[in-house]
């Protein structure tokens, strides 16, 4: 029986006597899912300084170029298609995994690796657009508040990719060994979580620009 | 292992299987598009009375991580959620604090002192 | 080749830090070569330094903070000696120069090296054995934890040696940590060291909120948890909430000072008071995290010496929750004077004052427990008892800073240096020390001398009034904090009884020291056979002192707070089942790993590089570290088993001792 069989599997009315609180230590799955859930809550938290910070800088120019002048709404779009688009996929390989579907694994997660990359070709030429054209990090706190909250988020998509290459080897060589599909399930929580920040990164950085 | 999990919570971003997982995630998929496109609209539009825009991206934002938290992450509300539910409440209630804590704070303090790139050009 | 570094970059013209740094060295390499030539080398490495087990981590860590607390402690004397006698125009004994990296050095040592591996070790050690459970969630995260915080102490403490330490305070405000004002390696050497610890504080707050919430023995409800695992949980949630906060705001100034952003530089639109802002959103709930787990060490000992049931069980963990709530909504009191305006002020004041309230339920909560019981004045809870008396003024002096007009008078004085070290020792270090001397039988299986350990706490309890109610009244006088020399010769005699009291709790700290030594050497007549020295009312004293590796033969079955309490008024022994049928089942418990002290070692080395501008030895390190990642990833068997017979075996000795 698969981890999301078990986790769907009316619990038995006997069962329901105990409160969930009192019975005894948690399984190993649920216990990774949890202080993943933690870790990426954290790492939410972490962004939000940045937005905080980007959102008290991102009036200070010093002269410089603001961010309509800057911003190429079209490309930001595609760029959110990319990423939703994977997370979607990213959810599709969720659901091979727990079919135990080998190669349904492999292709969506080769779907979601390549949106990833797609993303970030897209963030990395409008980031050395924007230097090229005299617009980097150094020219004012609102682009150094720009290039740092983009910036994070796009390293976090960079992780999340050498994270998916190192998890497809471990499938390869270990198969669907139970702290592989736990990883694999960490992996997706982690996939959407950059879906949430991105959200907030082009309503406020892009949409909110005026 | 399997017997033991039936007592238990939930694990976030279990939940969905099979035929319904797919529907769940096409369902998400669809919402999440459909929220994005309005967005962009949103922002670009003239048809909206324009003070009412950051509020309307806003609420758009915040519809939009509600259906990735749901359809994505599968969390809920129901009993065996209870920890990843009161964990992601505690977390939203931090970033809501130190975000707009932050605004208003800096804010408060840009209006009360001299910025300080006058102040620099004052000691030029 | 080596970026920055030079032989400049060790102190010989400055005598006092070279000094010390040369008897450090000499008693590393002491330490190293006795470790090695005895043959202690393996059994050290096999049994701690690769440990994955949450008693040994967290002994550990008390041995790191104690060993820091030395070092914060010389940093303090050094501090008051001079303030005795750079008076009147004298210049004292310490430049300028090196005065300010004292006292940054003192304030970052103590809060980031010594409370914070105190807490989290006294968590470590007493979480899981008060849950009923065979070790933390992630027992392979925790000794990463661990490596990194030491990473952090061998990174901060290299800058003794080699280079020099921030001058900026121990929050390193800038524009003075900027580049432009701080062009030295100091500031560099505390941001890249608090960065590598703050990632082990994060994973120990991830593991430990998961511990708490996840793994408790059955029947474990939230409403059985003894007290210290609801404060241990509220601080670890703060961890896992602030943490990353502290991590974004000193990576935006490494982007300043490495890259030339402009978050907070004076020019390009930075604005230095967005640091100041976000520090202190870390920066308070900090505060918490090392007071809270405090507050439940207390509550155990008062509750185990009175002999009584904890007095409003349920109002406490209420009144644990709401100060972890508050303490996010309280910070901007640390800069009132920073030009908010009156109605932001006036908020933060009053919602600081709130915090108040439940503290004083705490207190309260205290008193009632000791109401009526029958107490007995071990040294834990002399430790207690010197902490409500001392921490309710601390707390009282805290509630007048909290209003802004006042804290206009006394912001950044010595009157509120005085406070802050009224709340953090009374609250916090007297908190470790009731911790550690009501644990240590638990741990080590034998007991510490009392006659030392009372005479410890009353140094440190005389010694902390004489050092510290002198810096309110110099507050009072206009004396500021961060001062290297004065011309109020009226200032001195105060100054000096400061001094005296410093030299007092040097007395107290011989003491500690001496009590632990005391006690190793006639532990024989001080063996703890029961497992049970202090008649305790929580699970932890229901196993063996010291614990088996894997702690409980049978997780105990709990049915009420205060669990071992009630199984004892049951006349139940909590194996007895088990033992009459005489079947023990194999019990798995955590394989030891070198992963932590791998991975501690490549932050240091790039930590190192990274400080002085070495790119390729980064680069090397940051392949290491993701190197060591990617093949711990391979490694499959977390777990080894203990077999039934040792357990049966280890369960027989311990009954033919208790008998």
């Amino acid at each position: 029986m698969s981890l999301v069989d078990a986790l769907t599997e009316p619990v038995e009315p006997n069962r329901n006597d105990t409160p969930i609180s009192e019975r005894g230590p948690a399984p190993l799955p649920i216990v990774v899912a949890f202080g993943f859930w933690l870790f990426l809550l954290s790492d939410i938290v972490l962004f939000s300084a940045l937005f905080a910070a980007y959102a008290v800088l991102s009036g200070q120019t010093a002269g410089g170029p603001n961010g309509p002048q800057l911003f190429d709404r079209t490309n930001v779009l595609i760029e959110t298609g990319c990423l939703l688009a994977s997370s979607f996929t990213c959810g599709l390989c969720t659901l091979a995994i727990e079919a135990r579907n080998r190669v349904g694994t492999y292709a969506w997660a080769a779907v979601t690796f390549a949106l990833g990359v797609a993303f970030l070709a897209l963030e990395l030429s409008e980031f050395s657009r924007m230097i090229a054209s005299g617009a980097g990090p150094t020219r004012s706190a609102f682009l150094s508040a720009f290039f740092t909250l983009v910036g994070t988020h796009g390293l976090h998509v960079t992780i999340g990719l050498a994270w998916l290459v190192t998890m497809m080897a471990q499938l390869a060589t270990l198969g669907f060994h139970p702290m592989v599909v736990r990883r694999l399930l960490c992996f997706s929580l982690f996939w959407h979580a950059l879906d949430i920040v991105w959200i907030g990164v082009f309503t406020i950085v892009y949409l909110g620009a005026h | 292992m399997a017997a033991q999990e039936e007592q238990h919570d939930k694990a976030p971003g279990g939940g969905g299987r099979g035929r319904g997982g797919v529907l769940m995630y096409a369902t998400g998929f669809v919402f999440a598009i459909v929220l994005t496109l309005a967005s962009f609209w949103a922002a670009g539009t003239h048809s909206v009375w324009q003070p009412g825009v950051p509020v309307l991206l806003a609420a758009l934002a915040i519809g939009q991580m509600g259906v990735h938290v749901v359809f994505f992450f599968h969390i809920s509300s129901g009993p065996d959620d209870t920890n990843n539910f009161l964990a992601l409440a505690f977390g939203v209630f931090v970033v809501g604090l130190v975000i707009f804590g932050s605004m208003l704070i800096m804010s408060n303090l840009n209006a009360n002192m001299m910025p300080m790139d006058r102040l620099m050009e004052m000691q030029r | 080749m080596f970026g920055k570094l030079t032989w400049d970059a060790i102190p010989f013209d400055q005598p006092i830090p070279l000094a010390a740094s040369l008897l450090v060295v000499a008693v590393l390499a002491g330490i190293a070569v006795t470790v090695v030539v005895r043959g202690w080398l393996p059994y050290l490495w096999r049994e701690w330094i690769t440990s994955v087990d949450h008693k040994r981590i967290g002994v550990m860590y008390g041995v790191l903070g104690f060993v820091m607390l030395i070092r914060g402690f010389i940093d303090a004397l050094m501090m008051r000696s001079q303030l005795a006698l750079a008076a009147d125009g004298a210049p004292g004994y310490l430049p300028p120069e090196h005065y300010n990296q004292i006292f940054s050095a003192h304030g970052t040592i103590m809060i980031f090296f010594v409370a914070m591996p105190f807490m989290i070790g006294l968590m470590n050690f007493a979480v899981p054995l008060q849950l009923g459970v065979r070790d933390v969630a992630f027992p392979t995260l925790n000794s990463v934890s661990f490596w990194l915080s030491a990473a952090g102490v061998l990174l901060i403490n290299l800058s003794l040696m080699v280079g020099e330490f921030a001058k900026t305070g121990w929050l390193a405000y800038p524009p003075l940590s900027e580049l432009a004002f701080s062009p030295g390696v100091g500031v560099d050497y505390y941001l890249w060291s608090l960065q590598i610890s703050g990632v082990g504080a994060l994973l120990t707050g991830i593991n430990f909120t998961t511990t708490i919430l996840k793994l408790r023995a059955p029947g474990m409800g939230y409403t059985r948890m003894p007290i210290f695992c609801w404060t241990a949980l509220s601080s670890n949630l703060l961890i896992v909430a602030a943490f990353p906060i502290l991590t974004a705001t000193y990576a935006m100034l490494l982007l300043d000072r490495y890259l030339g952003f402009h978050f907070f530089t004076n020019d390009g639109g930075g604005n230095a008071m967005m640091y100041v802002n976000l520090i202190w959103a870390w920066g308070h709930p900090e505060v918490y995290i090392l007071a809270l787990p405090a507050f439940g060490i207390y509550s155990e000992v008062i509750a185990t010496f009175s002999g009584k049931p904890l007095f409003g069980y349920r109002s406490m963990i209420a009144a644990t929750l709401a100060i972890c709530m508050l303490s996010f909504v309280v910070w901007l009191h640390h800069f009132f004077t920073m030009g908010a305006g009156a109605d932001v002020n006036a908020f933060f004041g009053i919602m600081t004052m709130i915090i108040a309230v439940p503290t004083g339920v705490k207190v309260f909560n205290w008193i009632f427990t000791m109401f009526g019981g029958r107490i007995r004045f071990t040294t834990p809870m002399l430790w207690s008892l010197g902490f409500i008396c001392t921490f309710v003024i601390g707390g009282m002096t805290g509630v007048l800073l909290a209003i802004p007009p006042a804290d206009f008078v006394l912001h950044n004085s010595l009157f509120l240096v005085a406070h802050f070290h009224n709340v953090i020792i009374g609250g916090v270090l007297f908190g470790a020390f009731a911790g550690y001397s009501y644990w240590f039988p638990k741990a080590f299986g034998f007991t510490l001398d009392e006659r030392l350990g009372k005479a410890a706490f009353w140094c440190w309890l005389v010694g902390f009034y004489l050092a510290f109610m002198p810096l309110y009244l110099l507050g009072l006088m206009g004396a500021t904090r961060r001062m290297q020399h004065y011309d109020v010769a009226g200032w001195q005699p105060l100054m000096i009884v400061a001094l005296v009291g410093a030299l007092v709790i040097l007395a107290g700290v011989g003491f500690t020291a001496l009590q632990l030594v005391v006690s190793i050497r006639t532990r024989d007549r001080r063996r703890d056979l029961t497992g049970d020295p202090w008649h305790g009312r929580t699970l932890e004293w229901s196993t063996a002192s010291p614990p088996p590796a894997w702690n409980y033969s049978v997780l105990p079955n709990v049915t009420q707070a205060d669990a071992y309490w009630g199984m004892k008024r049951a006349g139940l022994h909590a194996e007895n089942a088990a033992t009459a049928a005489g079947d023990w089942e194999p019990i798995a418990v955590p394989r030891r790993t070198a992963v932590g002290v791998v991975l501690a070692f490549f932050s240091v080395v790039m930590g190192f590089a990274l400080v002085w501008h070495i790119w390729w030895l980064a680069i090397v390190g940051l392949l290491g570290l993701g190197g060591t990642g990617i093949a711990h990833a391979w490694r499959t068997e977390h777990e080894e088993e203990i077999s039934a017979e040792v357990i049966a075996e280890s369960e027989r000795r311990r009954q033919k001792a208790s008998a």
